[in-house]
């Protein structure tokens, strides 16, 4: 219950500054701090830094993520606006600044914006509609208990008086927001929003074409530029005909940018700032740069590949797991299976390219960033440029499409580092397809050595993994490790796995499920060929594997009952009993994985022709992400595109290396899913008595090996390399 | 060289290099953003505008080519929203990230004015060079069919006033 107690704005200030206790309060606090900048005027209230109601009856709720495609400045605003109790058509959504220490973390990645918002966002909703509350007691002088709120109006049951939200905002703003954890929440049957499909806020500006996205971001006096860089990673500018250049039609200037050799950093290149980006692209083919290449671009695709082979014949540099004596195990197995599988390096091709505006002036470097991690931006410009990190304000624009590309702020710093060299004038950096397919942080590439026994009765007894990935000094590269309670681990009694590590220059990140998406596919297959080795139906199989008894106790891995629950699911939607009547050349597969947080289990069905020519006819999906699904639209949303992105990743993607520098450089040789290719997906939920987890990522891991399984079902053929595109599908 | 030509109903002249691809033309001379870059090789669709009603892709379009021609950008679409694929869009959330809706939706729009009511083979037809990197195809062919009934019923509905009837 909270106690009305009038104060100056001032002091409201500094009273919630002095209520901290607990972390949530903690945080909270610093909210209250940021509430003040939200306000217009005395009569507006704004409870926290994630509600405004004005007295003319306007609601705004903050969304506070970076927003690429993952809806998540639709679904934060949801989940404020439930426990405010509002309708959604009565509340307007603006997107923050990226400023930490008013809204708390900003972050897109990792599919954590749900489980780390989903009690807080609901709480500031309820701390404000518990001050309107208070209000409207304190004006009718009657106690809050006998106050009802729905659709923006508090009613007092007993007479049968309201008062709207709005008319109530003056009151509020002068009352002590009460502690955010001893507001009461609702009841999860009392919900009128969450759980309801909710259109994304930004549809109606898509459809229309207004500017929305980093590359529209328009200043007055703008220039653009073009940033090249060396084609082998981080090389160096030997020389550049940057005089030449400046003399061109519409070139405002021409410089060497110097960068370190940090690849998530600025690294060097040649800037071209002019009056439209056309002109500096076509000053780009006038360009003369000799590059300094240095030692990476002895690296080749080819190279890793034969330097794979022969770590995987030897003894494993390091051990990320050992459990029971697997070589004993093998040893007294009544069957052996050993397989090596490899996957490609990948590019995110967002299709909006990497790109980002900056405009330094008046001791400020103000920045338009589709940053995923806009904190780690301001902190790469202010080490990188030598600025105070107070002195940079970052806008948050829509990016078109991220996927993990835009964790990564070299786009930030570069946009930042041309701007200060043109102090006064904004500028917007956009690079080319080319630059961002060829300067992207690849998905790692990936070799397995795998070698399993089964008992006589078929179950699984021994796994023996050696993983060759990248990185040095005993360090994984980014996104290129292996968790040691990777499935199956803990659930085989003698399991041992290693890894050894090649040395590289080539940058790798985070891409949609790191390390998952390529995991899955491999131990999700193999488990396959045990499966048939054992004569066991794979969905069975799998599920007998998950009831056996884990090995030791793992905080924070998966739970082996929620897995069951989907796939037993996905086992019945799928109608997986009628595999056996299917023709041949048409086959079903099955993979699941767990990843943050999501259990998903997914079965493909997939028809070759005798000649290869594959057709994913539909997927079927069956996902554990809790008991609420918060936007059920943009819950399957995220699903179908993990699903066909998974597709799309097996079909034809691979990025590779030649002397240090990609292949590849634009779609014609990095295809996209098309509309034709997308089959049909089916989602279900299974919703467990759990607290609402991501849906960005989990749903993706699961489709690939489902799908390479379904063509071993119709062909016979075991996919153990991708893409499929280099694989002969044909049968007869 | 001034190069004259319609957009969107209104004539605009602009002075650039007549090789510029009118996807730079749209979005940094006339200030149109809705059209968008995404390969700069009539690769991936993201710069569908139309030309004299037909999809094009922009941004290999040298701008001497539209001379004295009709273009037609997402801008131009519906004054107001309105459009039965612009309101299906919002209806059945296609977006995901957004930025390639612009050249689904003028691809779309092409297609509906040529077959009223397509089936999904003429979907897949007409979008299957537009790259949706999100892959909200699925949606996209849903929304598409609403949109051809949304114009049929504006249709019966604009007929029936005609006829008096209400």
């Amino acid at each position: 219950m909270t106690t009305p107690t009038t104060v100056s704005r001032r002091a409201f200030i500094r009273v919630s500054a002095l209520a901290g206790g607990g972390l949530l309060l903690a945080a909270y606090t610093d909210l209250a701090e940021g509430a003040a900048a939200l306000l217009d005027s005395a009569a507006d209230f704004a409870p926290n830094a994630f509600v405004k109601i004005s007295s003319e009856g306007v609601i705004t709720i903050m969304a506070k993520n970076p927003e690429v495609g993952q809806g998540i400045k639709t679904m934060l605003p949801m989940l404020i606006a439930e426990e405010l109790d509002v309708d959604w058509a009565q509340v307007s959504v603006e997107q923050t600044m990226a400023d930490q220490q008013r809204y708390g973390s900003q972050v897109a990645g990792g599919s954590s914006a749900t489980p780390s918002n989903w009690e807080p966002m609901r709480r500031a909703g309820a701390v404000a509609r518990a001050m309107l509350v208070a209000a409207a007691a304190e004006t009718w002088k009657v106690p809050t208990s006998e106050c009802r709120t729905a659709s923006g109006v508090v009613t007092h049951t007993p007479t049968g008086r309201t008062a709207t939200y709005a008319s109530l905002a003056a009151t509020a703003a002068t009352l002590t927001p009460p502690d955010p954890a001893s507001v009461a929440l609702k009841d999860r049957s009392a919900y009128r929003i969450i759980g309801k499909r909710t259109s994304q806020v930004d549809n109606p500006a898509i459809v229309t074409g207004k500017p929305l996205f980093g590359i529209d971001v328009s200043l007055p006096g703008m220039r653009y530029a073009t940033f090249v860089k060396c084609p082998v990673f981080a090389g160096k500018v030997a020389t550049a005909n940057v005089e030449d250049l400046q003399r061109l039609p519409g070139i405002t200037k021409a410089f060497i940018v110097r960068g370190g050799t940090q690849l998530t950093g600025l690294l060097d290149g040649v800037a071209i700032v002019g009056e439209t980006w056309w002109a500096t692209q076509v000053a780009r083919r006038r360009l003369r740069v000799t590059w300094d290449e240095g030692a990476t671009a002895e690296q080749s695709s080819e190279g890793f590949a034969r330097q794979a082979a022969t770590l995987g014949a030897q003894a494993p540099e390091q051990t990320l797991r050992s459990d029971g004596d697997a070589t004993a195990a093998l040893a007294a197995a009544a069957k052996v299976v050993e397989a090596a599988y490899e996957y490609p390096f990948l590019s995110h091709a967002t299709l909006e390219p990497q790109g980002a505006t900056a405009h330094f002036h008046d001791g400020i470097m103000e920045l338009w960033t589709t940053s995923q991690t806009p904190q780690g931006a301001r902190q790469l410009v202010a080490s990188t440029l030598g600025l105070d990190a107070a002195s940079i304000q970052m806008h948050m624009v829509r990016g078109g499409g991220g996927f993990g590309r835009r964790l990564t702020n070299d786009p930030v710093v570069e946009a930042a580092a041309i701007a200060k060299e043109l102090a006064g004038t904004p500028v917007k950096l956009l690079w080319s397809r080319e630059d961002d397919m060829t300067h992207d942080f690849y998905r790692p590439a990936g070799w397995h050595f795998l070698k399993a026994g089964l008992d006589a009765r078929g179950a699984l007894v021994a796994w023996q993994n050696h993983f060759v990935s990248f990185g040095s000094g005993g360090r994984f590269a980014s996104s290129a490790g292996l968790g040691a309670n990777e499935f199956p681990a803990r659930f085989v009694p003698n399991y041992s796995v290693g890894a050894s590590l090649i040395p590289f220059g080539i940058p790798t990140g985070a891409l949609r499920a790191p390390t998952s998406n390529a995991i899955a596919f491999v131990f999700q297959s193999f488990l396959d060929e045990l499966a048939e080795a054992a004569g066991a139906d794979p969905i069975q199989f799998r599920l007998d594997l998950l009831s056996s008894p884990p090995v030791g106790v793992a905080q924070g891995t998966m739970d082996a009952g929620r897995m069951r629950g989907v796939l037993e699911k996905v086992r019945e939607v799928s109608g997986w009993a009628r595999r056996a009547a299917l023709p041949k050349g048409t086959g079903m597969g099955v993979g699941f994985h767990f990843s943050h947080r999501g259990y998903f289990a997914e079965v493909v069905q997939a028809t070759v022709t005798p000649r290869g020519v594959l057709t994913v006819d539909k997927v079927w999906v069956a996902g554990d992400v809790g008991h609420t699904i918060i936007n059920p639209s943009g819950a399957e949303q995220q699903v179908e595109g993990s699903v066909l992105d998974g597709i799309s990743e097996a079909l034809a993607q691979a990025i590779t290396i030649s002397g240090g520098a990609v292949e590849q450089d634009n779609f014609d040789m990095f295809p996209l899913l098309s509309m034709r290719q997308a089959p049909p997906v089916e989602t279900h939920w299974v919703l467990s008595d759990n607290p609402p987890t991501g849906i960005g990522e989990p749903a993706l891991p699961p489709v690939v090996p489902a799908l390479t399984n379904a063509i071993r079902a119709a062909t016979g053929k075991r996919i153990r390399a991708l893409p499929l595109s280099k694989a002969d599908l044909s049968w007869s | 060289m001034p190069v004259t030509f319609s957009v969107n109903g209104s004539t605009r002249t602009v002075d650039v290099p007549p090789e510029t691809p009118l996807l730079w033309v749209l979005r940094d001379v006339l200030d149109l953003k809705g059209t968008k870059y995404g390969c700069g090789a009539a690769q991936c669709g993201a710069c569908t505008v139309h030309l004299r009603g037909v999809p094009t892709r922009s941004c290999v379009l040298p701008v001497s080519r539209v001379a004295g021609q009709e273009v037609r950008t997402i801008e131009g679409l519906s004054p107001d929203g309105s459009h039965p694929l612009q309101r299906a869009w919002v209806e059945l959330d296609v977006p995901q990230c957004g930025y390639c809706q612009a050249g689904q939706l003028m691809a779309a729009a092409a297609l509906l004015a040529a077959k009223p009511t397509p089936t999904d083979a003429d979907i897949d037809e007409a979008l299957d060079g537009n790259l949706c990197r999100c892959a909200t195809y699925l949606r996209i062919r849903q929304a598409v069919h609403h949109a051809a009934s949304l114009a049929a019923t504006d249709a019966a509905g604009t007929g029936a006033r005609r006829r008096g009837e209400d």
